[in-house]
């Protein structure tokens, strides 16, 4: 059954503010805090950061905080470009990475969270198990049966033009974490990062299992969840359109229904 | 507790290999509510404010009963199947199953009720 209340375990409170320091361009960050071995409810402790001593970016301002002010604060970070999908966190309300989101794009203080939804393993990192486990369900490898070609599978222009705008999902689980149905259903509902995958492989020229891949997602929960609101496609970070790639399947299932 | 592996549980029971139809089945009953609610307006409106008489007199003639018949039917049957879709979304369990057939119920119960008042009408 769906839940609008937080568990009594699970209410934020107000945390630490840290000190502020001197200096005419300060700007406040609240950020989520949770530690799993002091029992405590979580909060959100309040930061501030000269900015004119900080990189431009979301991730050097938490980056900033690690290593200057609270060297206990946790969060998942690697490339610091937009390629890893480690560092995808809810920024001033939106699912995003924290390496390209620009802190010039927020208004007034910066509230940072985990991605929504999700069991919180601590502060900021989210736990994602289930989520991988479902990316690995839809089979993202080329499936084939002919016997394999002497050099590549071949695969024409036009085809591989197919695959842009699905191939660059960085499985930052984003654009599921968005997802009123992933929220609700997620445990059966493989929710748009998932199913843009799927898609990827079933238009792909060079894959022989796509009747298999329809069937295994012939089903209400799986696929069927997604009634297109397209929060998916809003907060993408990278700009593609699981909806889209979700509507496709959905018409590729009446086509070889009807 | 179990010890489920993690590709276990995001398998779960498999596909149920269905619901292609269920999607289908929507999408022809909007495209029929596209077209029948339009023509219910009118012929419904055309009927309203008259005396008893006058209604029983309009509603014997074959094009608005049909079309009211028909509104009625395929409405609820489309009602149904969304209604279906929004338990489905927000109940689990037990009370998902009761809450389905309980709308099933009331979906069919409503159109058996309409189609009767429209045959009583027209007939």
């Amino acid at each position: 059954m769906v839940q609008f209340t937080l568990p009594k375990n699970s209410k934020i409170r107000t945390g630490k503010t840290w000190p502020k320091p001197s200096g005419g361009n300060v700007r406040k960050f609240q950020i989520y805090r949770w530690n799993p071995d002091d029992g405590e409810n979580p909060r959100v402790d309040t930061y501030f950061i000269d900015m004119d001593d900080c990189g431009p970016m979301v991730l050097d301002a938490l980056i900033k905080i690690k290593n200057e002010i609270d060297p206990t604060l946790t969060f998942r970070r690697s490339c610091r470009e937009g390629i890893c999908g480690s560092c995808a966190m809810n920024i001033d309300g939106i699912n995003t990475l924290a390496c390209i989101y620009g802190l010039d794009e927020i208004d007034g203080d910066v509230k940072i969270y985990p991605l929504p939804h999700m069991p919180v393993v601590k502060d900021l990192i989210p736990d994602l198990t289930h989520f991988y486990a479902q990316h690995a369900s839809i089979m993202p490898w080329l499936e084939t049966k002919t016997n394999r070609p002497a050099k590549e599978w071949k695969q024409s222009i036009e085809d591989r033009k197919k695959l842009d705008g699905l191939y660059e999902c960085v499985m930052c689980a984003s654009c599921s974490t968005s997802c009123p149905s992933y929220w609700w259903n997620g445990d059966r509902y493989l929710g748009p990062a998932a199913l843009l995958h799927a898609y990827r492989w079933i238009i792909d020229s060079r894959d022989e299992a796509t009747g298999e891949r329809l069937d295994e997602l012939n089903d209400p929960f799986k696929l069927y969840r997604c009634h297109t609101i397209m929060n998916c496609a809003k907060t993408c970070p990278k700009g593609l359109n699981p909806a889209k790639a979700i509507a496709e399947i959905k018409k590729l299932m009446v086509e070889r229904a009807v | 507790m179990a010890f489920l592996t993690d590709r276990k549980r995001a398998v779960g029971l498999g596909s149920a290999k269905s619901g292609v139809e269920h999607f289908w089945a929507m999408k022809k009953s909007s495209i029929a509510l596209l077209i029948l609610v339009p023509f219910f307006v009118f012929t419904f409106g055309g009927a309203l404010g008259g005396t008893y008489e006058e209604v029983l007199a309009y509603y014997s003639r074959p094009f608005p009963a049909i079309i009211a018949a028909l509104t009625i039917i395929v409405g609820f049957h489309h009602f149904n199947m969304g209604v279906q879709v929004l338990i489905e979304d927000y109940v689990h369990g037990l009370a998902e199953k009761v809450a389905i057939l309980l709308m099933t119920c009331l979906s069919y119960g409503a159109a058996a009720v309409g189609v009767f008042a429209i045959a009583k009408l027209a007939l």
